[in-house]
């Protein structure tokens, strides 16, 4: 999502529901008509936010007269037959998934420390860290691209994989650490001392303890992290020299074509993440049940 | 919206070095990757560039500054127009959404906001891409967008302002969409009904109870979709022309194909400076606690 990636999506935990007030019944506010009204009006946005999905779905299934898969010509199953028929794309696809990959794993472990200690301790510079935790987020992606391409190019590093994967994790830090600070948040931390009070030491005492306890904000946080890095252009743009990322390649060959595996390539991204989507929040209906 | 830590979180340690072992890692790396590279950015905006091939020479140059707002004053203008245009379009759209969700959604609730994600699931630049196709001049929208009596026969939306503003608007929608949620779902909706024995209308009790307790939302998410709109260059590049060329079009330029860093640099640490400068006034008055999404 990216968010492009200069800005995170809001803590996805809170929007998750933790310790949310309300109940969850739907809530009865204003008139008969004008409740109607309203979900009218909220079933045509949602059409408007997935036109282009549907678009990049239907089009999967295109069998394109040009080079180009952007007016409908007939329909095929050809191009599912054959997802990994453009070897440039597939290799760029390959290549999207290893940065993300990375970057999520070590951005989440960096990330979710500084979220321990925002959360866990009292200690000076707490509010700083706060503020210019937010701030990579609040600097336009252009800016931190931009940057990043200076400091690469002033002391001769060769554009590339790593230098994109380091970008990846700038971005992920920031938003890792507030995604899992938002979920820990209120966090009783004594539990940790009882475990110790009854003989566990340190080390089982995190891994049996406070692990399992943060997990589902990391999770949360590694879902989107994941879209975030998938998602990212600009940053990207920056930081790649001669190397390319699936959106970068499909930006390259733009100029010469689009072909339909782009489509196939992303609808199997978006089915994927739609099913992670409909297994954590059918285990999220679960959990409610049982707690009330 | 801002909850201090405070005596109420149990447990809080108070520790002299674990706290920073915990925080090293990932400050030094953003201080590695971010810090000292916007700093750099700053220098290579005071230097000048004989050539196109020579590197830059840092020597205070404060003309490229003056060339920032003197020749790209239009882009800047209308980077800002077509993002606070699009800022407020989010705030339309995406606002009726949150309320359903958050009022309506029930049980549902966590699947229908999660749909709310799932775009960023497709790279947004293949969204942008679908947009041309949805838009194309042959297309069905464009043929009823046509039958507008002030529109032509040869109307067209690729290629105008509209389409990049509703590419901005499109984009980056769910960043809009989340913190209004966020800021909904914290409100006691009891006080609506208050209200209503108080002698309000559903729509006073709307406009005066629950629209003021989800401004930190409306706000959140205004920054949050402003800033990307308003650096941002693929809008631009898939739906625009070169008369909609944003600021981020023309610092793409300058870096990546004129190579004109110092130039560029300014522009950017300007754009910087503007967008932070909003933060700062935002920050003041609702803390950083909301952007924390």
């Amino acid at each position: 999502m990216t968010m492009s990636g200069g800005v995170a999506p809001p803590t996805f935990e809170e929007v998750q529901g933790g310790g949310l007030t309300g109940s969850d019944r739907p809530r009865r506010v204003g008139s008969g008509w004008g409740r109607r009204l309203l979900t009218v009006v909220a079933v045509c946005i949602y059409i408007y936010l997935f036109l282009p999905l549907l678009n990049i779905i239907v089009y999967t299934f295109n069998d394109p007269k040009g080079r180009y898969n952007l007016s409908w010509d007939g329909f095929t199953l050809a191009n599912w037959a054959d997802p990994f028929k453009d070897a440039e794309l597939t290799s760029a696809f390959l290549r999207s998934l290893q940065v993300a990959g990375i970057a999520v794993l070590v951005a989440l472990v960096m990330g979710s420390m500084v979220a321990i200690a925002l959360s866990r301790y009292r200690f000076t510079g707490n509010k700083v860290t706060e503020v210019f935790l937010v701030l990579p987020l609040t600097t336009p992606e252009i800016v931190l691209g931009a940057s990043l391409y200076q400091l690469f190019l002033g002391r001769n590093v060769v554009l590339g994989f790593s230098t994109v994967t380091i970008a990846h994790i700038m971005f992920l830090v920031s938003f890792v650490a507030l995604t899992v600070k938002a979920r820990v948040r209120g966090f009783d931390w004594t539990v940790e001392d009882a475990a110790m009070d009854l003989g566990a030491s340190p080390t089982r005492t995190f891994w049996k303890i406070t692990f399992p306890l943060i997990l589902p904000g990391i999770l949360a946080a590694a879902l989107l992290s994941f879209a975030l890095s998938m998602d990212d252009y600009i940053i990207t743009d920056f930081t790649k020299g001669e190397f390319s990322t699936f959106p970068i390649q499909v930006n390259n060959q733009f100029r010469v074509s689009f072909p339909p595996q782009v489509n196939v390539l992303a609808t199997i991204v978006l089915i994927v993440s739609v099913l992670l989507l409909v297994l954590t929040s059918v285990r999220g209906d679960r959990s409610s049940v049982t707690t009330r | 919206m801002a909850r201090r830590a405070t005596a109420d979180d149990r447990g809080l340690r108070k520790s002299k070095w674990a706290p920073y072992g915990f925080l090293s890692p990932g400050i030094i790396w953003l201080v590695l990757f971010f810090l000292v590279p916007v700093g750099i950015l700053l220098k290579a905006s005071l230097s000048t560039k004989p050539s196109r091939f020579e590197e830059p020479v840092f020597d205070w140059n404060f003309s490229n500054f003056s060339t920032a707002f003197g020749d790209y004053g239009t882009e800047f203008v209308r980077s800002f127009v077509f993002a606070g245009i699009a800022t407020l379009l989010a705030i339309l759209i995406g606002y009726p959404l949150a309320y359903w969700i958050a009022t309506r959604g029930g049980r549902w609730k966590n699947f229908l906001i999660g749909l709310v994600v799932v775009p960023f699931f497709t790279s947004y630049l293949i969204r942008t891409i679908a947009w041309t196709s949805i838009l194309q001049d042959d297309g069905p929208v464009v043929a009823l967008y046509r039958l507008l009596p002030w529109v032509g026969a040869d109307g067209r939306i690729l290629a105008t302002p509209m389409a990049v503003i509703g590419g901005l608007t499109y984009n980056f929608m769910s960043f809009m969409i989340l913190p209004i949620y966020v800021s909904l779902e914290k409100i006691d909706f009891r006080l609506t009904e208050a209200a209503a024995d108080l002698g309000s209308t559903p729509w006073g009790a709307f406009r005066k109870v629950v629209f003021p307790l989800s401004l930190p939302g409306v706000f959140a998410g205004s920054l949050l979709v402003f800033i990307p709109a308003a650096g941002d260059y693929l809008n631009n590049r898939y739906l625009g022309s070169p008369q909609t060329s944003m600021i981020g079009t023309v610092v793409q330029n300058k870096f990546l194909v004129q190579f004109d860093y110092p130039q560029a640099a300014a522009l950017s640490i300007v754009l910087m400076v503007i967008i932070t400068a909003m933060v700062l006034v935002y920050s003041r008055f609702l803390g950083t606690e909301g952007l924390a999404v």
